[in-house]
């Protein structure tokens, strides 16, 4: 017998091969590239700033993140129950931890090649000026990490359920909630009647203050954490979801 | 072997299988037959480690389908209802998914692959996506799947549901050629497949285990069975002479035939010929009946569900 995980190279191929073997790819892909250009010309006034980075175009990822990678995640598990593959996938000996790895890392993958292909940003501040590089290489590897955050919530809440709108609708709102809760406007409605130690540690739920923190170059191993607990909390919930709901 | 023993699973209060206690030896088509909602899809989940039981257990040669489920799963392949598929992949890239689920690897993957495209001819479809396949094609992709790996055990729940009647044979074929060293559970609500195909059949109605016997044996049940039908120019003349043969026990008029029913008691075939000899009957036609499947699955469903006699 050989290792624990040897079937989910298998099921993270065809998971990729799915999304190029549909329009899923290649929508989500344009879309994002024109929307993040978009965002980082228009209102992040790129030019404007005179500024050799990338904090222009790195800023709006959360806002972008909070509607593309929702509409990534939503089919992972309702599409396989709607269908009914789920019961192919899981009456194969493949593990349903092996399973939901496999798609997180599939879906994880595909969305950076979306922010990969985001390069020619990266060139274009490198002609135009001196940006400091190990910044910029660190605000991808922040956005990355926080896309896998939002991907994690919407691949299990996605098990929820057989319908890939409510799955979306939901997703989009717990994601929006991880994305605020660092702001005052949620903070103040905890910080009257909670101990300061609770509303410090919603604070620090936030998405944005650890994105933003790695996206400046302070590559902090708490920030690093951070989303490694928040991608493995909402995927073991995914996993202990998959289980439960199958038999619905 | 399969051992199942006491194999119950509710859905909230309601039982979709109740106390299902069986063992299954290789070499053996078992056949579920039972109206729709009967419990045989969920027995199969069950079996091939998808649904937990609520109570109860069962294991694959020796391997529980619970604490030893991966196991389990391995000596399966599974046809599940509506052959659901990735519909997006093509037939090619479908196939070598599974082998690889399955764990081969490389040639052997492919090698796979190519065995089972011939011997469900899925050749001309190969690269035709899923989704855009006819029904029967569908089907067939879905036995392909499930007998790639040339399991011991074979779960398909109505393996052919959908297709023609060639396809209909050719699946049976299938079954026939594999059958000899292996388990092979098949549900099905066509009866005359269960007489085809079946060494053995398991008769399920509302979760429950009603009949477990042979095709042959559960058709001797049927009081069709060796019954005497004739169509003669006088069938109301004649089924009153019937009725006072010792040999015979009732006797009805159903379509232009009247048909003696056996009492139990002597050759009836024999008696009901010499009758129309001595009176001179002008027969066209008269025939031993078989046992009619369907009339024995209803009186046995019914009975469940009505507790009245026939």
């Amino acid at each position: 017998m050989s290792g624990r995980f040897t079937n989910l190279p298998v099921i993270f191929r065809r998971e990729l091969a799915s999304y190029f073997a549909t329009p899923v790819a290649y929508v989500f892909i344009v879309i994002f590239l024109i929307m993040a250009g978009a965002f980082t010309f228009y209102l992040g006034n790129f030019y404007e700033r005179e500024i050799a980075d990338l904090q222009s175009f790195f800023q709006f990822h959360p806002w972008l993140y909070l509607f593309l990678v929702p509409a990534i995640g939503m089919r992972l598990w309702a599409e396989e129950r709607k269908s009914g593959t789920v019961e192919l996938l899981l009456t194969l000996p493949v593990t349903a931890t092996e399973a939901v790895l496999a798609k997180f890392l599939a879906a994880w993958i595909f969305v950076g090649l979306a922010l990969a292909l985001t390069f020619p940003i990266w060139l274009t501040v490198n002609v135009l000026g001196n940006p400091d590089n190990g910044v910029i290489v660190a605000g991808y590897l922040g956005s990355w990490l926080m896309a896998g955050g939002f991907l994690a919530i919407s691949a299990c809440i996605s098990a929820l359920t057989r319908n890939q709108v409510v799955a979306f609708i939901i997703s989009v709102v717990v994601c929006f909630g991880f994305l605020l809760s660092g702001l005052p406007m949620v903070l103040d409605v905890f910080r009257g009647w909670l101990p300061q130690a609770v509303v410090d540690a919603v604070a620090n739920l936030s998405f944005l203050g650890h994105f933003n923190s790695i996206s400046r170059g302070v590559l902090d191993l708490r920030d690093l954490l951070y989303f490694a607990l928040v991608i493995g909390f909402w995927l073991t919930a995914n996993r202990i979801l998959v289980e439960i709901k199958k038999a619905q | 072997m399969i051992e199942a023993r006491k194999l119950t699973r509710c859905y909230g209060d309601f039982t979709a299988v109740d106390r299902l206690s069986f063992t299954v030896e290789p070499g053996t088509v078992l056949g579920f037959l039972g109206p729709n909602g009967a419990g045989k899809s969920t027995t199969m989940k069950m079996l091939t480690g998808f649904l937990p039981p609520t109570s109860g257990s069962a294991s694959i040669h020796g391997h529980d389908i619970v604490t030893d489920s991966l196991a389990a799963r391995r000596l399966i392949g599974y046809l599940p209802e509506g052959a659901p598929l990735y519909g997006e992949l093509s037939v090619l890239r479908f196939l070598e998914f599974v082998a690889g689920a399955r764990g081969y690897r490389g040639a052997e993957a492919g090698r796979r692959v190519e065995q089972v495209i011939e011997r469900l001819q899925l050749d001309e479809v190969r690269m035709q996506t899923i989704e855009t396949l006819s029904k029967g094609f569908k089907r067939r992709v879905g036995l392909a799947q499930a007998i790639i790996s040339d399991p011991p055990v074979l779960v398909l729940d109505e393996p052919t549901d959908g297709l023609d009647p060639n396809q209909k044979q050719q699946v049976r074929r299938l079954i026939r050629e594999m059958a000899p060293d292996k388990i092979i559970i098949i549900s099905t609500h066509i009866l005359e497949e269960v007489d085809a195909l079946c060494s053995r059949a398991m008769i399920i109605a509302r979760g429950k285990l009603l009949a477990d016997d042979s095709p042959a044996s559960l058709l001797a049940r049927s009081r069709y069975a060796r019954a005497v039908s004739l169509a003669c120019d006088d069938l109301q003349g004649a089924a009153s002479a019937l009725s006072e043969l010792p040999e015979a026990g009732e006797v009805e008029i159903r379509r232009g035939l009247v048909t003696a029913f056996p009492s139990g008691q002597g050759d009836l075939f024999q008696a009901v010929s010499k009758l129309a000899r001595d009176r001179g009957w002008r027969v066209s036609r008269m025939q031993l009946e078989a046992g009619r499947l369907e009339d024995v699955f209803r009186s046995i469903t019914r009975d469940e569900t009505t507790e009245e006699a026939a």
